[in-house]
């Protein structure tokens, strides 16, 4: 029989459960299986009843994050063999409520990241029949980075700030308002300034950095707070140097 | 402005004061703490450094040196108060404690430094 190892999954069910609760399985420990793989055998083989969020298995869609020996991961980028020889352990993520087993109720993000307004505002739309809104490769290449968040949420399990206080728009939410600052298409910064400089804005951030070093697609997050907590300052500063200027 | 926020002049003073506090500070212990006791370098004479502080530049080093550190002080013990104590709901007892601390410091600053006879 080939190897195995331990998976320790949570498992819940609001029916059913008052607090989660641990159940271990043993699973083939193949070179090429991530821990997706592995939460997909138990599903297939074991317990059709365990839920959980998957979809594109290539680390695009940002539906499997889940804490993998406590540790915010994409479990279909994570290897099984980088634990063995195990217990791995897979738990819902962090500073979110748990829906059932390792799905995670995320409406307060979705509602977060809305506020912010992460498109493209204009003050005057051009009619079609004018042809796009050009950019330089140069111009790009200013926001590029920011534009990599596939909303997978590990930076909110990862960040201590949000975990203590849910009011916090969050590291995810804040780096997707940056990237639409920095579009030059965008019209919309003094609109977003007024919701990004809120305490609960950038303001609520300590730089503690974690979101940046789990992000999967090295998006930093914490940067791009650090950055807006400079500009908003700018701001602060001409509103009251010049209180009947208007916000650049 | 849906709330006037008072976070930015804050944040301002923490990050002057952090970098003041990171630049200056060690490059004063190292003169002072480590090189002049050990004999590396040749210390001043407590006349030549009493008439560098006396001078205006040196009185508004004095005070720079002093001031914004504590204010940097200030934004970060407030926020390991926070999170580190969970105490956000003492917060305007924090604020008080933390800025007013800093306030009192640079107060006692100034007063030491226009006293340099």
């Amino acid at each position: 029989m080939a190897e195995q190892i331990a998976l320790e999954v949570t498992r819940f069910s609001p029916e059913r459960d008052k607090v989660p609760s641990i159940q271990a399985f043993d699973v083939p420990l193949r070179k090429e299986w991530v821990v997706l793989d592995a939460l997909n055998y138990v599903k297939d083989r074991v317990d059709g009843s365990l839920s959980f969020r998957w979809s594109c298995r290539m680390g695009v869609c940002g539906s499997c994050g889940m804490m993998v020996n406590g540790e915010p991961k994409l479990t279909c980028a994570t290897f099984l063999t980088d634990y063995a020889p195990g217990p791995v352990r897979v738990e819902p993520l962090k500073n979110f409520p748990v829906m059932r087993d390792l799905i995670v109720e995320i409406t307060d993000f979705l509602g977060k990241l809305s506020k912010v307004k992460p498109w493209i505002i204009r003050a005057k739309k051009k009619p079609l029949s004018e042809g796009e809104y050009l950019q330089t490769p140069d111009e790009l290449d200013t926001y590029r980075q920011f534009s990599m968040c596939i909303n997978c949420l590990l930076c909110y399990a990862a960040c201590p700030v949000y975990g203590l206080d849910p009011l916090f728009a969050g590291p995810a939410a804040l780096a997707l308002a940056q990237r639409y600052n920095m579009d030059s298409r965008d019209e919309g910064k003094s609109e977003r300034l007024d919701i990004l400089s809120q305490h609960d804005g950038i303001w609520g951030c300590t730089f503690v950095g974690e979101c940046t070093e789990v992000c999967p697609k090295h998006v930093d997050p914490a940067g791009a707070i650090q950055q807006y907590k400079l500009t908003a300052t700018q701001e602060w500063i001409r509103s009251l140097l010049m209180p009947w200027g208007g916000k650049s | 402005m849906t709330k006037r926020s008072n976070e930015p002049l804050l944040w301002l003073l923490f990050s002057v004061g952090g970098v003041v506090a990171a630049l200056l500070i060690p490059v004063h212990l190292f003169l002072f703490g480590i090189a002049f006791p050990l004999g590396w370098l040749n210390a001043p004479s407590y006349d030549a450094l009493l008439a560098l502080a006396r001078g205006p530049a040196g009185r508004v080093y004095l005070l720079v040196f002093c001031i914004l550190p504590l204010f940097h002080w200030a934004h970060r013990f407030r926020y390991t108060l926070y999170d580190g104590l969970q105490i956000k709901h003492l917060n305007e007892l924090v604020n008080t404690f933390c800025y007013g601390g800093a306030i009192v410091g640079a107060i006692v600053a100034t007063y030491l430094v226009v006293r340099i006879p």
